[in-house]
């Protein structure tokens, strides 16, 4: 097989991984941030 | 690093830091992996598969001082007692277990074009490949502990514990001369030609920066659900 399938798939697997948890890290912040805000906003 | 001990103060710097890390490593990454892609030239004997090390050796780098990283935050909590150093440590435990997945992934896409096999239980594969299952052990200690409502110290002495494999890792491509090839960058100098070292530099930046963004941003999850827990509890007392 061609040595640039190898890389590409590399590629692909290495930032579809990275973009996944930054996506992830970025959403569960957000939210837990706004529920904190939310609650203090009810005190 | 007492001062920082401080949830407050540690948001504080944390909130704006957060962005600037994020955005500073995905322009790093994207510039390092397109020279690395396009402009580096491909290596006299592998050919083009060594555009594969540009994520590979960050990686690598990452999931080891993940680990490293782990083991520090434990010793404080284990010593200090800091209250941010387990938070630290479980903010570490999963980009450090993806970091070593990618490692493990792209050495075996670069492996099979260059040895002729995706795997073997070479020394350096192997001691890896044991450092994600001490990760994913770690990560499912943790949760159990949390739920249980304990302190973490089982958690953090597995941490501390774990840092042995580091050495192993490291020194594996010394001890066993089997199929990985040793070290080509030290503290003295490299093996690898300029062309190719400087995106594999910026990359490792790059990455290490991205890394420290998701570790903030964990840490700022986990500190934003302390704060609602506690509340909740002094609302329900």
């Amino acid at each position: 097989m061609n040595r640039w399938a190898f890389v590409i798939a590399a590629y692909a697997v290495a930032l579809l991984a990275t973009l996944a948890l930054i996506v992830w890290s970025y959403a569960a912040m957000r939210r837990a941030e706004r529920e904190a805000e939310a609650l203090r906003g009810r005190e | 690093m007492h001062v920082f001990a401080n949830p407050a103060r540690f948001l504080k710097i944390a909130r704006p830091l957060t962005p600037w890390l994020g955005w500073g490593g995905g322009v790093l990454v994207a510039f390092a992996l397109f020279m690395g892609l396009f402009v580096a030239p491909p290596d006299y004997l592998q050919g083009d598969s060594v555009r594969i090390i540009y994520l590979h050796v960050p990686a690598a780098w990452l999931g080891m001082a993940g680990w490293a990283g782990i083991a520090v935050a434990s010793l404080m909590q284990i010593v200090w007692r800091h209250p941010l150093a387990a938070v630290a440590a479980r903010a570490i435990a999963v980009p450090g277990a993806v970091f070593t997945f990618i490692c493990l992934a792209t050495g075996s896409l670069w492996g099979r074009p260059t040895w002729g096999t995706y795997w073997q239980w070479d020394g350096r594969m192997t001691s890896m490949l044991v450092l994600l299952f001490l990760y994913v052990g770690y990560i499912a200690l943790g949760e159990a502990d949390r739920e249980r409502g304990g302190e973490g110290r089982i958690t953090a002495i597995f941490g501390l514990v774990g840092a042995i494999n580091l050495p192993v890792i490291h020194y594996s491509v010394l001890w066993w001369r089997t199929l990985h090839q040793g070290q080509s960058i030290g503290l003295t100098g490299s093996t690898i030609a300029a062309p190719m070292l400087w995106p594999l530099l910026v990359s490792a930046l790059g990455f290490s920066l991205l890394f420290g963004a998701i570790v903030l941003m964990r840490m700022r999850a986990m500190l934003a659900r302390q704060k609602v827990e506690a509340r909740l509890r002094r609302a329900a007392a």
